[in-house]
């Protein structure tokens, strides 16, 4: 599965480079790079929600500080 | 309605206006009937705007309109119109009022094709004679002999521009590299870089809303001193009204070559000696025009605008990537064999005044949008000397240990006086930034404003980056998976 970050202008301002960097952290720690990868886009269509994380076909919106918890309740059961 | 630097650019700036108009109304015709409506709209007369009558200035009008809407004749981007060219009348040299009709005759003792007349105590140039050598300019001891030559053949470096039989300018496709300073420079709007506005609205309009494939502006940093009465932040807002899906800074592109031309250069410049940048495509094609054996020292990193287009492609297959700048030679980069799979179509910023204008987007009115993505290092691309600090910085960051000996020249002329000292091998440098507009991209022949404080203003754009330098602007990224090699080794 894919997670995909938002790297868009309004994103990037919030943070996405730094989402992208706990998520790839994360996966790494719990040894899940062969089912699960993190992807850049330009722009998911959801500036206002910045920082928008799209994941199995639904778009999210998350903080810095709220990815570790959306990475706990959101991906890892649909991973694991 | 903002203000131009010239009745040239407002000119070409109100044709493609009209004709996006009516390409948005249904109502674009290349019929005669159409051509003459449009050109009596825009020349309603009975006065001329600056030529000797209405209708010559229709019937350029009038091929100007084609130059847009038909498909591009030839392979040169630039075009000469010839009935816009006023044949200048020119004679090089020319003996002034200010000759005195002195005894020395030292004009007429240095010609070397005797055609200094000396008549009622004064010189004249029989210009059936002359040769344009300048000896007797440089000789009168009273500064009485003028200079002047046509704009477009003095503009051109390279020696692309002559006259033919008829006065009128032609260009030699074989030398120009597409650089527009000759558009910039003819007072006439005689020279032009076809326009694909057409092109890129109908792209937009045939993507359904961003539904059957994204369409993506990529744009260029020296937007920043382009449209003073509106903010950046706004000049993107109205991008993204045209119908673009999103706007992307090409100076990301930037932060991704710096750090790749870093490598580059700590990799193979012991076994090159020396290397040039190849962020400028008329630098670029000008050494591959008359330095073919010499390109093994041209680098080989893509530029910035085919990186970001690259990028983008890999994270949106579907996407479509318009390029937004200050260039002509770009429209000439995106054609070429090895790179052509990048970028759709390439746009001058007076070609998008005239697209916010055929809407009716007023800027001051349009909400913010924003543009941040890349470095300040990627931004100052756009002047000259900023890829020299941009490299200097990867050097830095990077601990490559060679030694980097850095020089800059812009203008095609100073690029070919360090090139020619480069093939002789006495350069005291090791990397050459090689810009074929004076003062860099900021500098670009269709760039809307060449005013002495753009400069200041790129600095001051590159500083508000979020990202502090090329390494964190380019961190999310697997360049590993994007190609960024030239090859110039096809036939192109």
């Amino acid at each position: 599965m894919v997670i995909n970050v938002c790297i868009g202008s309004a994103c990037h301002l919030k943070g996405s480079y730094d989402i992208i960097k706990i998520f790839e952290k994360l996966i790494e720690e719990n040894k899940l790079s062969e089912k699960l990868s993190v992807k850049a886009s330009f722009c998911l269509g959801n500036c206002v929600g910045a920082v928008s994380v799209k994941f199995d076909d639904k778009v999210y919106s998350v903080q810095p500080d709220t990815a570790n918890e959306f990475f706990e309740s959101v991906v890892r059961e649909k991973v694991c | 309605m903002r203000k131009f630097e010239s009745n040239v650019q407002y000119i070409k700036y109100m044709v493609n206006k009209e004709l996006v108009k009516r390409l948005l109304s249904n109502t674009l015709s290349d019929s005669l009937e159409s051509l003459q409506d449009i050109s009596e709209k825009l020349i309603p007369g009975p006065k001329p705007m600056t030529r000797c009558c209405i209708y010559k200035e229709r019937h350029i009008i009038q091929e100007r309109a084609k130059l847009t809407m038909k498909p591009l004749e030839g392979d040169n981007v630039i075009k000469i119109l010839p009935e816009a060219c006023d044949e200048c009348p020119i004679d090089r040299f020319v003996v002034t009022e200010a000759c005195r009709g002195c005894l020395g005759h030292k004009c007429h003792e240095n010609c070397p094709k005797d055609a200094i007349i000396i008549m009622n105590h004064r010189a004249y140039i029989d210009q059936n004679k002359c040769i344009e050598c300048g000896r007797c300019k440089a000789v009168c001891p009273f500064n009485a002999i003028s200079e002047v030559q046509r704009p477009c053949i003095r503009s051109c470096a390279i020696n692309a521009i002559s006259m033919d039989e008829n006065r009128k300018a032609r260009i030699d496709d074989e030398k120009c590299v597409s650089c527009g300073a000759c558009v910039y420079n003819c007072p006439f709007g005689a020279i032009v870089d076809k326009s694909y506005v057409l092109d890129i609205m109908k792209l937009i309009k045939d993507s359904e809303n961003n539904t059957k494939y994204k369409v993506y502006a990529v744009v260029a940093p020296a937007i920043s001193s382009q449209f003073t009465d509106a903010k950046i932040n706004q000049v993107i807002g109205g991008i993204e009204k045209i119908g673009f899906y999103h706007a992307v800074e090409a100076a990301l592109g930037a932060d991704v070559v710096a750090y790749h031309e870093g490598h580059e250069f700590a990799e193979t410049i012991d076994e090159r000696k020396w290397m040039t940048t190849s962020c400028c495509p008329a630098f670029v094609s000008y050494m591959r025009k008359n330095y073919p054996d010499m390109m093994s020292h041209v680098s080989g990193t893509v530029s910035p605008m085919v990186a970001i287009a690259r990028i983008i492609k890999s994270t949106d297959p579907t996407a479509k990537v318009v390029f937004i700048g200050p260039c002509t030679a770009k429209k000439m980069e995106i054609k070429l064999e090895d790179i052509k799979d990048a970028v759709e179509y390439t746009m001058t910023f007076e070609e998008l005044q005239a697209i916010f204008d055929a809407m009716d987007i007023n800027l001051k009115e349009i909400p913010e949008s924003v543009l941040d993505n890349a470095s300040y290092y990627g931004r100052i691309f756009a002047r000259s000397g900023g890829v020299t600090d941009a490299v200097t910085q990867i050097i830095k960051l990077e601990g490559i240990d060679k030694p980097f000996k850095p020089t800059k020249y812009d203008g095609l002329a100073d690029c070919v006086k360090i090139i020619k000292v480069a093939s002789m091998g006495k350069l005291p440098f090791n990397f050459i930034e090689g810009m074929a507009c004076k003062g860099g991209c900021i500098g670009g022949a269709a760039s809307l404003s060449h005013g002495p404080k753009d400069l200041g203003e790129v600095d001051k754009y590159g500083k508000l980056s979020k990202e502090e330098n090329s390494l964190d602007a380019i961190r999310v990224f697997d360049l590993d998976s994007v190609n960024l090699e030239r090859d110039y080794g096809k036939n192109e």
